[in-house]
């Protein structure tokens, strides 16, 4: 994520540098969207982040879908956790972050996978786990010319304006692995997802999935965390699916309504960093975080009108206890 | 409806079932006969689950041998159609009813379904299931939206889709007020009817389903005795199986109370108390 110098606005930026790896002081705006969108194709680290970006996001977005009907949130959040210590591991090392990123990431996916049922409820034992793997985080940072803050930073919450033309290639090849190992389990872990019991009846492999699914959750988060870093994952692996559930009810359509989500987001919050000093990680989660308020408050501002159907109350009687 | 063999759907000969080595019943010599319908009755934790886990082939019997049709249960079975016991939907969950419906189709196939003529012909199928349980107005709702017994049907819609012959119920009146618990059992025996299908079904109350069950298969005190209910659910019979003095209270309707258990029962064989939810049975 961290080889090119670039410069910008007559002042030389190195684009390894998180804060500065914005657009710099920001450019003036001009009604003109397209001779300003044709002005920030011609930097190749615009590029390089437009087109990760979008694989992250339709990745995330895919994912997303099915870690909000598993439940597997925090999973998710330990997982980009846990990469973080990869991440800086990497960069000790002299190795790409993404890379130490997916080999941790894959190794606790692994183990959270085959832990499954067993992990439910233990709250604590992962916030242990990921407590530690931050400190060792940052333990290896220090090691790195002392103490980058550039470089924490640039992991802890995205730099997607650093990211490589191998990184891109990279992010390709790992999205592409992540949606189509998603696309074979689609309707097994569906119905693993909804309907353990029977699905194990059906000779659903359960325990299989479980695990295949938190690899390729791992694999998901790896590349995200270029876009949005390690502590703002949930904006693209949660929030668009959490917006297309109250959208609506059926699994293609909420897949589609959470990649278009998370695009909008990831577009939306480059173009404006265009023109702003800001990081763009904060635009991306911010326009997430706004389409969620939206969508929870829309049935309310529009009253009855375009509300979701109220749940009925479930039957809750006691039978009397006989035999 | 076609059966391979001529004898009964289910048979059980001196079965044990239970976990590792702990037996929950054992000595249990049985047979369910084709098309009929069998309330699975007893205590929490006496292994009425346990029963239909064996059945469906997740769990290997500790001694004795079952059959299924003939043959040892195995998972994954077509013939055999499944409704767990209840879990409850976020009311959010992405899926509607007619998802899950589909889902008793081909949701153990690889991939993602794709439009064909085999998706069109199940589309027709799980129409028809969901119109045999009377769910046609709410399988367009999310999972999350429908009430606990809306819910139920769905089920039995994604069981039935797949053409079984025999269900297996586990506490499908369970959580239903007591009008919605006869009309879930009448519907149970309409369908089953209809199909021709062999029904066993887990409940708590034998009361609801007075009309509906041929036989009761009663499963407490470590062992497990079947015959019908005037048989069964009787104060002597129940007392001996128990270990413990049970009384049954037969009201004006004919509906009975079992009366006289307390909290605490000894279990004859491994001395656990099976009032208690030790999760012998569940899972």
């Amino acid at each position: 994520m961290s080889d090119t110098t670039t410069t910008w606005g007559g002042t030389e930026m190195a684009a390894a540098g998180a804060v500065s790896a914005t657009f710099g002081e920001g450019n003036a705006f001009h009604w003109n969207l397209i001779t300003d969108f044709r002005q920030m194709w011609s930097f190749t680290f615009f590029q390089h982040g437009f087109e990760a970006g979008t694989v992250v996001a339709v990745v995330a977005g895919v994912i997303g879908y099915f870690v909000v009907l598993r439940r597997s949130a925090f999973a998710g959040h330990a997982l980009s956790h846990i990469g973080f210590a990869g991440a800086a591991g990497a960069v000790v090392l002299g190795l790409d972050p993404l890379w130490g990123l997916l080999v941790l990431c894959l190794g606790a996916g692994g183990v959270i996978g085959a832990l499954g049922q067993r992990l439910r409820g233990r709250d604590t034992v992962i916030g242990i786990v990921l407590a530690f793997s931050l400190g060792l985080g940052a333990l290896f940072l220090s090691l790195y010319h002392g103490n980058d803050a550039n470089e924490a930073v640039s992991i802890l919450f995205g730099e997607i304006l650093g990211v490589s033309a191998s990184d891109v290639l990279l992010t390709l090849a790992i999205g592409a692995l992540a949606l189509g190992l998603i696309s074979l389990m689609f309707r097994p872990l569906l119905f693993a997802s909804v309907d353990e019991d029977v699905a194990e009846a059906r000779r659903v492999p359960v325990r299989l999935l479980s695990v295949a699914f938190m690899m390729t959750l791992a694999l998901a988060v790896a590349v995200a965390v270029q876009v949005v870093g390690v502590l703002l994952i949930f904006a693209l692996l949660v929030t668009p699916a959490a917006i297309a559930e109250r959208v609506t009810r059926r699994p293609g359509r909420a897949i589609a309504v959470s990649v278009a989500v998370a695009l909008v987001s990831t577009w939306l919050g480059l173009a404006i960093s265009w023109y702003s000093s800001y990081p763009v990680s904060f635009f991306i989660v911010t326009i997430a975080f706004v389409l969620y308020l939206l969508v929870r408050l829309a049935p309310v501002i529009g009253g009855s009108r375009g509300a979701r159907p109220a749940p009925e109350p479930v039957d809750v009687e006691p039978s009397p206890s006989i035999g | 409806m076609t059966l391979a063999h001529a004898g009964p759907v289910v048979e059980a000969r001196h079965l044990a079932a239970g976990y590792r080595n702990a037996p929950v019943w054992r000595d249990a010599s049985f047979s369910f006969e084709a098309g009929e319908c069998i309330a699975v009755l007893g205590p929490n934790g006496a292994g009425k689950s346990t029963l239909l886990r064996l059945l469906l082939g997740l769990l290997r019997p500790l001694a004795g041998t079952v059959r299924v049709f003939g043959e040892p249960p195995r998972r994954g079975s077509a013939r055999i159609g499944y409704v767990p016991q209840a879990r409850a939907f976020d009311a959010e969950t992405a899926i509607r009813g007619v998802d899950l419906v589909a889902l008793g189709v081909d949701g153990h196939r690889w991939g993602v379904p794709l439009p064909s003529a085999r998706r069109r012909a199940a589309r027709s199928r799980i129409d028809e299931a969901i119109e045999a349980v009377d769910a046609t107005a709410y399988a367009g709702r999310g999972i999350g939206q429908v009430s606990g017994g809306e819910r139920q049907r769905l089920l039995l819609a994604q069981a039935l889709v797949g053409s079984p012959e025999l269900l297996l119920l586990d506490e499908p009146l369970a959580n239903l007020d007591v009008a919605k618990q006869s009309a879930m059992a009448e519907l149970v025996a309409r369908v089953a009817r209809d199909r021709g299908i062999t029904v066993v079904l887990v409940a708590h109350d034998l009361n609801p389903l007075r009309r509906v069950v041929d036989r009761v298969c009663y499963v407490a005190g470590g062992g497990v005795l079947i015959g019908s209910p005037e048989e069964v659910v009787t104060g002597p019979v129940l007392s001996r199986l128990y270990g413990a003095p049970v009384e049954v209270l037969i009201d004006s309707a004919g509906r009975r109370f079992v009366v006289g258990l307390e909290e605490e029962v000894v279990h004859p064989h491994g001395g656990a108390d099976v009032g208690h939810d030790h999760h012998v049975g569940g899972h």
